[in-house]
């Protein structure tokens, strides 16, 4: 079973790899909006530097969300739904294989990208640090809950817009927590409670989501 | 193995699409299911691949091992192929066979076996049709899997294509394996049980 399982995973890594616009374009998307910004804000240095946290984890929950139809819906055109679901393994698990994949290619670039583009909203060197930190736990609960968004709308034909409207409320907890904990990190206000919120939003995600998904993409077939 | 279906009934959009579906297969029996359009050919399939759930009666497949789901003994060859365009034709199979389990053939023997040999490192997206459904084909072999339900499967086959097709289930068929083909052409497998489905509405 861990075998499928880790076939799963290297087959949807491949395929966002060799398909345009499934490795990069959230990335890009994701320096657009950060980079866009500072020129709508105008040049407030410790302005920005104030809302620096706010934006960037604004910025990746966006990017996260532009790529994630694509999740199931690929599969679904072209009928390798139907092979996930003939496969030796549970279905919860082979979309968590699915979202793993996912996450490696998109969300975590965003959080390995975040401290470079922190610079051009002038975070302090702590700050970079600490956003870092917390998009590198928080993303996973952005993409697992984004998937459960992608199981819903996959038979849907504008699905691709549907998909942030359902799933932006859901992640208002781990944005809170995420941004909570990047700025109390570098203060002096307690950083723990925050922290471990947010490591909570992830793991709980981590949970129910693919279960969650899976449930959805069954109901799907009916 | 044995694959049954008993007093099988499934509706889809509120019509009633199978009424009362019965049969047995046990290993080497192909049954051969035509009908006119609509009248519930690629349902019948999805349902014995376990996709649809019956509104009544049901699908047994009897004589699996322990621990294991009736799907996960079931080749389902669609309409929608499962090619991805963006792999080599090799890459595709390769990923087939560790999705589904694996421990058939090797992949380049498959690409032999269904004549698709020289095309192995090409992009699936430049293939034909016809070579697609080779591709698809191919599939039945990576991974080994008792029941083959094959939807259409003469679709855009050449005449070397179809005799390929009827080895390949002949062979299947000879080492105890069931199929079961949705089909308006005669495919010619000696043995077959026909089947015709009710009138479209």
């Amino acid at each position: 079973m861990t075998g499928v399982l880790l076939a799963v995973m290297r087959r949807d890594f491949l395929l966002l790899l060799r398909s345009g616009g499934g490795f990069g374009l959230p990335l890009v998307f994701f320096l657009s909006v950060v980079a866009v910004t500072p020129f709508a804000i105008g040049p407030d240095l410790v302005l920005l530097a104030r809302i620096g946290p706010a934006i960037l984890w604004i910025a990746a929950l966006l990017s996260t969300l532009i790529g994630l139809d694509r999740l199931f819906g690929a599969d679904a055109e072209d009928g390798s739904l139907d092979l996930l679901f003939a496969a030796p393994a549970p279905l919860p698990l082979i979309v968590l294989a699915k979202i793993a994949a996912h996450w490696l290619a998109t969300g975590l670039p965003l959080a390995v990208a975040a401290p470079l583009l922190g610079l051009l909203l002038n975070l302090p060197g702590p700050t970079l640090g600490a956003v870092t930190l917390t998009l590198l736990i928080g993303t996973p609960a952005l993409t697992l809950l984004g998937a459960v968004g992608a199981a819903l709308t996959v038979g849907l034909k504008r699905g691709g817009l549907l998909l942030p409207v359902l799933v932006m409320p859901l992640t208002v907890p781990a944005v809170i927590f995420g941004v909570a904990a990047t700025e109390n990190a570098v203060s002096a206000n307690p950083v723990f409670a925050p922290m471990a919120l947010l490591l909570g939003v992830t793991l709980a995600s981590l949970v129910l989501a693919p279960i969650a998904a899976a449930a959805a993409l069954r109901g799907a077939q009916g | 193995m044995r694959l049954k279906a008993e007093r099988l009934s499934i509706e889809r959009g509120e019509r009633l699409v199978l009424r009362g579906v019965s049969f047995d297969l046990g290993p080497g029996d192909a049954l051969v299911v035509t009908g006119p359009n609509g009248a519930g050919k690629s349902t019948l399939l999805r349902a014995l691949a376990y996709l649809l759930p019956a509104d009544e009666g049901r699908v047994v497949l009897e004589g699996m091992p322990e621990e294991t789901l009736p799907a996960e003994h079931v080749h389902l060859l669609g309409h929608a192929d499962a090619v991805k365009g963006a792999l080599t034709a090799l890459e595709n199979l390769d990923l087939w066979a560790g999705l589904l389990g694996g421990s058939g053939s090797e992949p380049s023997d498959a690409l032999e076996a269904v004549g698709l040999g020289h095309a192995g490192d090409l992009p699936a997206s430049v293939l034909s049709a016809g070579q697609r459904r080779r591709l698809s084909m191919a599939r039945l072999l990576v991974a080994r899997r008792a029941v083959w339900l094959l939807d259409e499967p003469a679709t855009a086959l050449d005449t070397d294509g179809l005799s390929r097709l009827a080895h390949l289930v002949a062979g299947h068929r000879s080492e105890g394996g069931i199929v079961v083909a949705a089909t308006h052409a005669d495919l010619g497998w000696p043995g077959e049980t026909r089947m015709v489905l009710g009138q479209a509405v």
